[in-house]
């Protein structure tokens, strides 16, 4: 098993990829699977889904009915281990005090990185996102297009394994045909949601989700992903036989022992271990990127967690895919005199251009989902529906650029220890209910909530970003990030609209609202940000290297045997969920990686 | 019920107990508001420059997810015999046994709530303040009104008292008594529906591996005049 010590590692590695989430156990995969050397540096310890996912355990084994605690603030059940918000003696600081200003940043400490928390949803971005410059006048357009993309997104998927349909949206792309596993039912609320959507010109379609609805064509995606490489075709056809379909119950976000909702470690490291060609090095903290007397990254250069000590590892190529922010602060960090800003940062753009998504839910109660005869709605755990933007092609008549979808969350979902108090607005009771008459009302009014959250563009802007802070310092002694976040009206404007549009379709839909949607107060509404886990940037890619840091190839512009791997290179955020276009864009990367490498062009 | 002492301390001495000047203040405090802060799990400190600290005895962030856990394995207890014995009546105030499902002490909601109050995380701190507070204020009041502590009061008269505090807590849900009701209320009803027992009685019929899943059957269509999908 080649889950190496710093001791066992190998001389030099053909590419050195610092982080095993979405983007560094893509370009894992792939890079392993044409044969080169490989070694993978996770900050974290091993994790292994199949055998440490608590699949169905009920919240009545989990200390404390399960619910967040700075241990596990996501809840006991969550499959986030060391990670959080807050990790002790890992800090970060924001600039401001201000509360409408701070930044909220979710560090992931273990093997697969964030792909173990994580809803599934695996949205592309549109054609208009590509182009916000273009199209908007603010932010950035990427160095590519669509459809630039799209082989790489229709290779992410059928590697992957993800459900949902073809629906013509525009703007919200469908996938190439054979593509896509096909979707679950809607459940009861979904389809109500649908009928009573459909008059106010927003369709309610199925959401694309990393979760096998059905096993994988082992014999006929291999073929297609690795053409002419029987090695990998084979390695990639097992993997998928182990792969079951969802059992439909329990929570993709406590992981999943039957590797049906995908993650890093099930999917993309499990193969490339089997290559031989991978070294899994855990509890490695990279904080320097070295490089050579010509200019080209060497290595890098981290602290062994269990032993304090610092070690050396040496590489042809460095990727850095530690999480968007993880991967500036990693570069900001890697100062030399020919960069004396931090690693590849000639255009001074290193921690520029930070964005997230625009979010808030909205909720009602829905008296025709009162008193349901009694069923089982799981369906696949989570969401199932969502409201793609419904009006791109009138983006001229609001006052706002960017739109935002809107997933559906309903259902008559297992009970947490918040159901306590969920009824007492819809109670008859003259007290808070309590006795038989809470039983009563608990039983009627149970699966008869509705939620809609809605999750929007963000174009770059000046007043988002981060540095090396001056004075902080994390344990090891790691100059640590500050944040400057501050929304701008475009998002202010967008949550107003969101928060009026989801009211519309809730009251469309009969529904009783116990807290007014807050569309009058959308600073008040606006998640902080970081809040949604979706923040990327930092590391822009673009056209021109002074105004990016990356080309197309996730190259940086400076130190071209350098790749940046995750979410930090991209140019702002799309009305999407970010993890398939790290998926794609580290893919991508990887191919054209792997092409030059044998070019012997780096 | 359980009746084991394992893993509880004898009563500490930060519990409340009740002298005639406490007995007072308590009759005076059931007017006055005391103010509640805002429970938050993980600290008001949010720029991420500091971790909340913490006594010791949490599960740590790397704890065994698959283990089956009981109140008492991973902290000490806190509640003396007689603060169980009343905690397991107001559970069942709270939950009773009824025609379809059993009460909330038969489930051993009232050891959640011991495992609770004795949590060692920031989260729980108020909640154990309050519900300590409250334990005693409510004997004091029945001792008052009644002349006698509220486990030994006839059950009409334990529901009343209940009823009151449940106006109060709709009244105002942080200020002391209705506080104490409605943390009381949230915790053992929460409890109850995440026990198998809750979860059948509410209604839930999912966590269950099914080879497939077909949508809501026909008659729930039919009760939302929705078309067969």
């Amino acid at each position: 098993m080649p889950i190496v010590s710093p001791k066992q590692l190998r001389e030099r590695y053909d590419v050195i990829i610092v982080g095993s989430g979405a983007g560094g156990g893509q370009m894992a995969y792939t890079l392993t699977m044409e044969g080169l050397k490989v070694l993978v540096l996770e900050a974290g310890r091993v994790y292994d889904p199949v055998s440490e996912t608590p699949m169905l355990q009920t919240w009545n084994q989990a200390p404390l009915r399960g619910v967040a605690t700075p241990d596990k603030q996501y809840g006991f059940y969550d499959a986030s281990i060391e990670s959080g918000w807050e990790l002790p003696g890992e800090p970060y600081t924001n600039a401001s005090s201000e509360p409408s200003r701070q930044f909220r940043w979710w560090r992931q400490r273990m093997l697969g990185g964030r792909t173990n928390h994580w809803g599934r949803v695996s949205l592309r971005n549109g054609p208009y996102d590509f182009k916000t410059r273009s199209r908007q006048g603010i932010g950035f357009d990427w160095p590519m297009t669509y459809q630039d993309l799209a082989p790489w997104y229709d290779k992410a998927e059928m590697l992957v394994g993800i459900f949902g349909d073809q629906e013509g949206i525009e703007n919200s792309p469908d996938s190439s045909p054979g593509v896509l596993l096909p979707p679950p039912k809607f459940r009861a609320g979904e389809i109500l949601a649908r009928e009573r959507a459909r008059p106010l010109g927003i369709s309610v379609v199925p959401v694309h989700r990393a979760v096998l609805t059905q096993q994988q064509d082992a014999w006929r995606i291999p073929g297609r992903l690795h053409p002419g490489n029987p090695r990998a075709q084979r390695l990639l056809a097992e993997n998928m036989r182990l792969r079951l379909k969802c059992l439909f119950a329990t929570d993709c976000h406590r992981g999943c022992s039957i590797k049906a909702a995908f993650d890093s470690t099930s999917v993309y490291l499990a193969p490339a271990l089997k290559t031989g060609d991978l070294d899994l090095l855990p509890q490695a903290m990279v904080h320097q990127v070295t490089l050579n007397a010509m200019g080209k990254a060497s290595g890098v250069v981290f602290i062994d967690k269990q032993s304090g000590r610092e070690h050396r590892a040496r590489g042809r190529v460095v990727v850095i895919a530690g999480g968007s922010q993880e991967s500036v602060r990693l570069l900001l960090n890697s100062q030399s005199n020919r960069f004396p800003d931090g690693l590849a940062n000639s255009s001074g753009l290193v921690g520029k251009y930070l964005t997230d998504s625009v979010a808030r839910r909205v909720s009602a109660q829905i008296p025709a989902l009162e008193n349901l005869p009694l069923h089982n709605e799981d369906g696949v755990v989570g969401q199932q529906a969502y409201m793609p933007w419904w009006l791109a092609g009138e983006q001229e008549t609001l006052d706002f650029p960017g739109g935002y979808k809107a997933l559906l969350v309903s259902g008559r979902k297992m009970p947490n220890l918040n159901i306590g108090r969920r009824f007492d607005q819809v109670s008859q009771a003259d007290g808070i209910p309590f006795g038989r008459q809470l039983k009563e009302e608990a039983r009627r009014y149970y699966g008869s909530f509705q939620s809609i959250g809605a999750q929007g563009a963000m174009a770059a802007n000046d007043d988002c970003y981060c540095e090396l802070d001056p004075v902080v310092k994390d344990r090891w002694g790691i100059p640590v990030l500050r944040f400057h976040w501050k929304w701008s009206e475009d998002e202010l404007r967008q949550v107003s609209h969101q928060q009026r549009a989801m009211a519309e379709i809730l009251e469309a839909m009969g529904g009783r609202f116990f807290k007014r949607p807050l569309a009058e107060q959308p600073e008040k509404a606006i998640r902080q940000g970081g809040t949604i886990i979706h923040e990327v940037g930092g590391a822009i890619m673009g056209a021109h290297p002074s105004k990016s840091v990356t080309n197309q190839w996730c190259q940086t512009w400076d130190v071209p045997n350098l790749i940046v791997g995750d979410g930090a290179t991209f140019p702002g955020t799309a009305d999407k969920n970010p993890t398939l276009t790290i998926m794609a864009l580290a893919y991508r990367a990887a191919d054209h990686l792997v092409d030059e490498m044998k070019k012997g062009n780096l | 019920m359980n009746d084991s002492t394992d893993g509880r301390e004898p009563a500490g001495k930060d519990l409340p107990r009740v002298d005639r000047r406490t007995a007072l203040r308590w009759m005076g405090a059931a007017t006055a508001a005391i103010p509640v802060l805002e429970r938050e799990a993980l600290g008001a400190e949010r720029s991420g420059t500091r971790r909340p600290r913490l006594p010791a005895g949490g599960y740590g962030p790397d704890p065994d997810l698959l283990r089956s856990y009981q109140p008492g394995d991973l902290w000490s207890l806190t509640l003396n015999d007689a603060q169980r014995r009343l905690v397991m009546v107001l559970c069942d105030l709270v939950m009773p046994a009824d025609e379809s499902s059993p009460s909330a002490s038969s489930l051993g909601v009232h050891d959640f709530i011991d495992e609770w109050i004795s949590s060692p995380y920031p989260g729980q701190v108020e909640d154990r303040r309050i519900l300590l507070e409250g334990l005693a204020w409510i004997d004091v009041e029945a001792i008052r009104s009644e002349g006698e502590v509220f486990v030994s009061l006839p059950a009409e008269k334990q529901f009343k008292m209940c009823q009151a505090l449940a106006r109060r807590a709709k009244a105002s849900s942080n200020t002391f008594p209705g506080s104490f009701f409605y943390r009381l209320r949230n915790l053992v009803a929460g409890a109850y529906y995440t026990t198998p027992e809750g979860m059948e009685d509410i209604g839930y019929r999912g966590n269950t591996p099914q080879d497939r899943w077909d949508g809501p059957p026909p008659e729930v269509l039919e009760k939302l005049n929705l078309p067969p999908q």
